[in-house]
């Protein structure tokens, strides 16, 4: 045998050697669930007592319910036992070398979005070992934040780092045995994000920057706690406009936000998790558990998404409005295409007196996509004055897709307002020549009418935000009309 | 060589056939209208020379600048200078009227290899048209065409027109649904575009509109075919005699009649 060191047979060992570690670590927790299970992610993640017990109760409690089938999607049974709830970080070994091997479709969807190069390689997971500027400002960023008070980092950091806060709040407006989902969640989570803003502090920076690049080995099992305490203000952004791969199917994450006298927390998501192929094979399952609770006089919780991904996504932000005053808002894009199933909304609680809620839903089907809006608004009998504007609006392109809308409404106050409006529409052919005609392509058509449908919703993202969206949009209903 | 060259062209809907053999030679710096009864295919010969793919072209041939114009994509012909003024404008809502009219020229620009215009600009540009148009500063803020009379929508074509420039304007029934105002507003903005590098096919059902916008050469439509040219005075005799003088019938005529 040859002695030099890069003969055929020593590499060969060598990546033998490197698969067989990765696989004693990935295998260190079988597939399945159950207290053993949960114990070892505690162990894995050195978490304190009180975090075990916490997942563990939770975890008791998820065994004794049933997965929701009241919403209004269909797919295949999911077997629980048959997933891996801890897996150790991905090696980037495993990723493409370069971009060269990543899925040219994806590309061209980055190059659409006007993503950068070097974030691109970023997103696709390709193993570079370059530093990149948005380290380095992300780190700047931190530092900044830091001298203000605002603590923003990973969950478990902040469980490390400031155990007393998450103690206090973590779940205190979605409790673990809230529905399923959030059991499952609250006896699994990998890991998050955490952020609490001190007393009269306004975040100077919309928390995305750097997030939208670090979250996404986040994992399928994601915790988001957010604190704004009395007068303070934030602004976060969540997901990320490019297309985002992942081989767990199911994901279930839990958003818990708490707002104090006075504060203010604007929370806006893109979501473009992957969404199957044309014939809906594939995709993820995105069963999500977002609630905000305005605990304080005069506090604010505005819910913005923009919904493109997932072949099924079961989603309904909502609102506590506890604090007199207190204001809550929905403002919602959901598209379903191909053979995506969308079942969104929210709920609008009013607790307490003259509290307002606005809801804005925007639905659009094209393919063989069935979206729903499903909404609840309580009022309750300590809700005097109580106001909540309900629309909901519904484009279809082509006739193959679907959209169904269920606001339930719940009055226990007799001086609350309640309103509700709803419009289905469909996208036509003569828009789209007329626009045409005028020297506008039909991707840039389709998206100026959609944009146009969305409006009301688009103008609560931000800025950037905003532009990258609207792009989203025309590239996720490319080709489904004309 | 013609600006524009329709060969003996059929065009039909489903099974239909609506276009049975037309030929027309458009050269620069023309105005040709096309009169016909209802029915006749005016708004069809539009449509197909914009692309409008709803019509399927069966035989014949179209050439634009020399060019096969039938292959080019809708977009692609506007690019190369052919505006359609619609009979019946489309409605975009929560779209404005100026971030519509901006992507337009920027798109046209764009093909011509020029620099996309900032937002003062277009202003400028867009100030200078609605003067000429006589059109009122809230429209341009307003969704495209969303709960616009029927004038107003007319006049925000041919001010569309006006800011694109373009180098063969097709005008559908542009007079209908105008007093007589509009009328000659409409027609001063649209005399305004006349020039030697420019064609017009000024489609109509009524010859009042050729009192304002002279045309150079008259075609008389009748179920898909050309029956007759002349000069301007074609529609004049017109005018007089009505389609059934020419032994045309007029669909509505015949039914107004009855
Ligand atoms: N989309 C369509 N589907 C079916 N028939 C059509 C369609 N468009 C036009 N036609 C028919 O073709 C004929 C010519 O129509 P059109 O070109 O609109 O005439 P004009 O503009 O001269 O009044 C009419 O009989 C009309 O009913
Ligand atoms: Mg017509």
């Amino acid at each position: 045998m040859s002695s030099t060191p890069n003969s055929l047979e020593t590499l060969a060992n060598q990546e033998y050697k490197w698969g067989f570690v990765t696989d004693i670590e990935s295998d260190a927790i079988p597939r399945g669930l159950n207290e053993d299970v949960v114990r070892l992610i505690s162990a894995k993640k050195e978490e304190p007592e009180w975090l075990l017990e916490w997942r563990l109760k939770a975890f008791r409690h998820w065994q004794t319910m049933k997965e929701p089938t009241w919403a209004n999607v269909h797919y295949a049974a999911i077997d629980y036992q048959d997933i891996i709830y801890y897996a150790a970080p991905k090696s980037k070994k495993d990723g493409p070398k370069s971009l060269d091997e990543v899925d040219p479709e994806l590309l061209r969807t980055y190059e659409k979005l006007g993503i950068p190069l070097k974030e691109q390689e970023l997103l696709a997971g390709v193993a570079v070992d370059a530093v990149f500027d948005s380290v380095s400002v992300a780190t700047t960023f931190k530092e900044k934040l830091k001298s203000m008070g605002i603590i923003f980092g990973a969950f478990s950091e902040a469980v490390r780092e400031h155990p007393a806060l998450v103690r206090k709040y973590l779940g205190s407006v979605v409790p673990s045995s809230d529905n399923f989902f959030a059991a499952l969640n609250s006896a699994v989570f990998s890991d998050g994000s955490f952020c609490y803003v001190p007393k009269g502090v306004r975040c100077p920076m919309e928390l995305s920057t750097y997030f939208r690049i670090n979250a996404k080995d986040t994992g399928q099992f994601e915790r988001t706690l957010i604190i704004a305490d009395e007068g303070a203000y934030v602004s976060y952004l969540e997901g990320c406009t490019a297309p985002m791969r992942d081989t767990n199917q199911l994901h279930a994450a839990v958003v818990e936000l708490v707002a104090l006298d006075n504060a203010q927390i604007k929370y806006s998501t893109v979501q473009n998790w992957y969404p199957g192929d044309k014939e809906g094979k594939g995709g993820i399952y995105n069963f999500v558990t977002k609630r905000g609770a305005c605990r304080g006089v005069n506090s604010k919780i505005s819910w913005t998404q923009v919904e493109t991904g997932s072949a099924i996504t079961w989603k309904y932000p909502s609102c506590l409005l506890m604090g007199e005053n207190s204001v809550g808002e929905f403002y919602s894009v959901a598209v379903t295409n191909n053979y995506q199933q969308a079942d969104t909304g929210t709920k609008m609680i009013h607790i307490g007196k003259n509290t307002t809620s606005t809801i804005v839903s925007k639905g659009i089907s094209a393919g063989h996509g069935q979206n729903t809006y499903r909404g609840a608004v309580k009022i309750l009998k300590g809700a005097a004055g109580a106001r909540n504007y309900s629309q909901c609006d519904s484009m279809l392109m082509g006739d193959k897709c679907g959209a169904h809308t269920f606001p339930y409404l719940e009055v226990k106050n007799t001086s609350a307002q309640v309103e509700h409006e709803a419009s289905t529409s469909k996208i036509g052919e003569d828009q789209i020549f007329y626009l045409r005609q005028r020297g506008i392509s039909t991707e840039d058509a389709v998206s100026m009418i959609v944009h146009g449908f969305c409006k009301e919703v688009f103008r609560e993202l931000p800025m950037e935000f905003a532009v990258e969206a609207q792009k989203l949009l025309g590239i996720s209903l490319e080709g489904s009309v004309g | 060589m013609a600006l524009l060259e329709i060969k003996d062209l059929h065009a039909r809907v489903g099974e239909r056939g609506i276009l049975n053999g037309i030929d027309l030679t458009v050269n620069a710096g023309e105005v040709h209208a096309i009169m016909g009864p209802n029915g006749s295919g005016k708004s069809t010969l539009a449509q197909v020379l914009a692309g409008r793919e709803l019509y399927q072209v069966t035989a014949g041939e179209v050439l634009y600048n020399g060019k096969d114009l039938l292959e080019m994509a809708p977009e692609e012909r506007a690019q190369e200078g052919i505006f359609l003024a619609f009979q019946y404008p489309v409605e975009i809502p929560g779209v404005s009227n100026m971030y519509f009219l901006k992507a337009a020229v920027n798109a046209v620009r764009k093909q011509r290899g020029l620099a996309e215009l900032d937002a003062m600009d277009f202003l400028n540009l867009v100030q200078e048209k609605m003067k000429l148009m006589e059109m009122d500063q809230t429209l341009l803020n307003r969704p495209v065409n969303t709960g616009f009379s029927g004038g107003e929508k007319k006049r925000n074509e041919i001010f569309q027109m006006a800011v694109l420039e373009p180098r063969l304007a097709i005008l559908d029934e542009t007079d209908s649904g105008l007093d007589i105002d509009a009328l000659r507003t409409v027609a001063g903005g649209v005399n305004a575009l006349r020039g030697p590098e420019r064609a017009m096919i000024v489609v109509t059902h009524y010859q009042r509109l050729l009192n304002y916008i002279v045309p150079d050469y008259v075609h008389v439509l009748s179920q898909g075919r050309i029956v007759k040219s002349g000069g301007k005075e074609l529609a004049l005799q017109l005018e007089e005699s009505g389609y059934a003088g020419l032994g045309i019938e007029d669909v509505e005529e015949a039914v107004g009649r009855i």
